[in-house]
């Protein structure tokens, strides 16, 4: 079962504590944090989990059709939309219990003293391919 | 040699190097090498004994691997020792193969890797792209899933039902990557049933035989589901169908039910019926009550709500229907079946698209929608 575990830059539910953005942590805060990251993909690489990961950049904008003839309509950048998201990585599991713990696992990365960052993160499920029978 | 030729090879040359003292984890993966290598070479420079040279080319890549691993050097000794090969009876590998790729102890999503390449000699980047996901993350499942099985002896004792599970759900993967899998599970579960006289692989392969005859006609052009009663019948086809009733036939005879053979009966009682009016639903319930008692499943207990429906009018559907679990995937989609059946098609649509939300597969999920719509669109006309 493939599960999408999505990072936002900001919504959500309240954030567990509040701390500084990434730019004011000590730069080893900074590099603990990013090869928590790398040895979390690794454990998923390992454990034959581990489908995709991307990781998005904060500009961009809303752009829709506007007409026939029209140019496109853009929001953006920096919509004031609540939701912002940051990235995200995929992944391959036996069931939503271990797609949980891999994403509390994710939330578990180091921010400002080597404290956890409690991040919310989003769990969605994929549709499956499979098709069961029809009677 | 075609490319489904070489893989029927790949258990029996995994069978030579386990009896020659490889450790079955190694011999899976010089099986594999020689494998890619014969994809590559055979076009071009097919052998003339193909079996043989697999062998040599895999036990050649077992030495190999065992070589560069220093520790092993005394082992390698042994074994490169011992006698050339007796080819003997492959069967009893095959079999024992089946049962230990399927190994209980593995998450299924393993067992489904390890069955495809070590029984289906299907290649890892084959199996990888069948389920989507990256070659590296399959060959550490796969590899993940050998580790766990390390120790465990070739000749014990399997669990047939687990591997039987496990063909069905690669039966249920439909077309995946360049592979159709529900083709290979096929061919894996008509092999399985060559080497045991269990009725319930029979029961298995009878009731896959039912559903690939009908397979063109259950989506249309444009990829659409099509639901059996609204279903070409004349594009099913009559000889897997025949062939799907005689297997069961004959398993029924052995007087050992089981799932998979009540299952197929019911398959068989639908394959049979020149139209869903015409269809023998008093029978089709009586096989459900079957299943019922033998697995208890609240999925059984649901369809059984359609069948009864079919059979003694949406009435007794609906009321078949109560007691069954309102949180399985599959409730609303059969409620809003049987609403709009009594009549009931406000209530019927809103229970379409209840059911669309929660449908787990993109087909199913648009299906359900442009039902609630039909449904919607009679009632506001």
């Amino acid at each position: 079962m493939k599960y999408l575990l999505l990072k936002h830059y900001r919504g959500g539910p309240a954030p567990h504590h509040a701390f500084p953005a990434m730019d004011q942590w000590t730069p080893e805060e900074v590099d603990a944090h990013m090869q928590y990251m790398r040895d979390f993909a690794a454990r998923l690489e390992e454990r034959g989990e581990f489908v995709d990961t991307q990781a998005l950049a904060p500009g961009g904008a809303f752009v829709r059709y506007d007409g026939e003839g029209q140019p496109p309509v853009t929001d953006g950048p920096f919509a004031e939309t609540k939701d912002l998201i940051a990235g995200w990585y995929i992944i391959d599991v036996e069931s939503w219990d271990r797609a949980v713990e891999v994403a509390a696992d994710l939330s578990a990365a180091p921010g400002p003293g080597g404290e956890p960052i409690y991040e919310w993160l989003e769990v969605r499920p994929f549709y499956n391919s499979a098709s069961p029978a029809d009677e | 040699m075609n490319e489904s030729l070489l893989r029927e090879l790949v258990p029996a040359v995994i069978g030579v190097l386990v009896r020659r003292g490889a450790d079955f984890a190694s011999a899976e993966d010089a099986v594999q090498e020689a494998l890619i290598r014969a994809l590559e070479r055979w076009p071009d420079d097919p052998p003339k004994d193909p079996k043989g040279w697999l062998i040599t080319v895999a036990w050649n890549k077992f030495l190999d691997a065992t070589r560069a691993a220093a520790s092993r050097r005394a082992r390698e000794r042994a074994i490169a020792a011992e006698p050339p090969p007796d080819p003997g009876p492959a069967t009893d590998d095959t079999l024992q193969l089946y049962f230990l790729c399927a190994h209980p102890s593995l998450p299924s999503s393993s067992a489904i890797a390890l069955t495809l390449r070590a029984v289906g000699g299907l290649t890892t980047r084959q199996i990888a792209s069948a389920y989507l996901v990256p070659e590296a993350t399959m060959a550490q499942r796969i590899s993940r899933a050998k580790r766990r099985l390390a120790g465990l002896p070739l000749n014990q004792p399997g669990d047939l039902a687990t591997v039987l599970r496990v063909l069905y759900l690669v039966f249920n993967e439909g077309y995946g990557g360049n592979i159709d899998m529900a083709a290979e599970a096929l061919r894996l579960t008509r092999q399985l049933a060559a080497l045991t006289s269990d009725p319930e692989v029979a029961g298995l392969l009878a009731l896959m035989l039912l559903h690939h005859a009908r397979r063109t006609s259950r989506t249309d052009a444009q990829g659409r589901l099509v639901p059996l009663d609204r279903q070409d019948r004349s594009r099913w086809n009559t000889a897997l169908i025949a062939e799907g009733v005689s297997v069961l036939q004959a398993a029924l005879m052995r007087d050992q039910l089981g799932e998979y053979q009540a299952q197929a009966a019911i398959a068989a009682l639908h394959a049979d019926a020149p139209s869903t009016g015409e269809t023998d639903w008093v029978q089709i319930v009586e096989w459900y009550d079957e299943l019922l008692r033998i697995t208890g499943s609240p999925v059984v207990r649901l369809n059984r709500a359609v069948a009864v429906g079919e059979a003694d009018g949406p009435q007794a559907g609906l009321a078949a229907l109560t007691g069954v679990d309102p949180a399985l995937p599959r409730y609303a989609a059969v409620s809003a079946y049987l609403h709009e059946r009594a009549g009931h098609r406000e209530r019927a649509a809103k229970l379409y698209a209840e059911a669309a939300l929660a449908a787990t597969s993109l087909p199913e999920r648009d299906h359900l929608t442009r039902e609630a719509a039909r449904v919607r669109h009679r009632v506001n006309r």
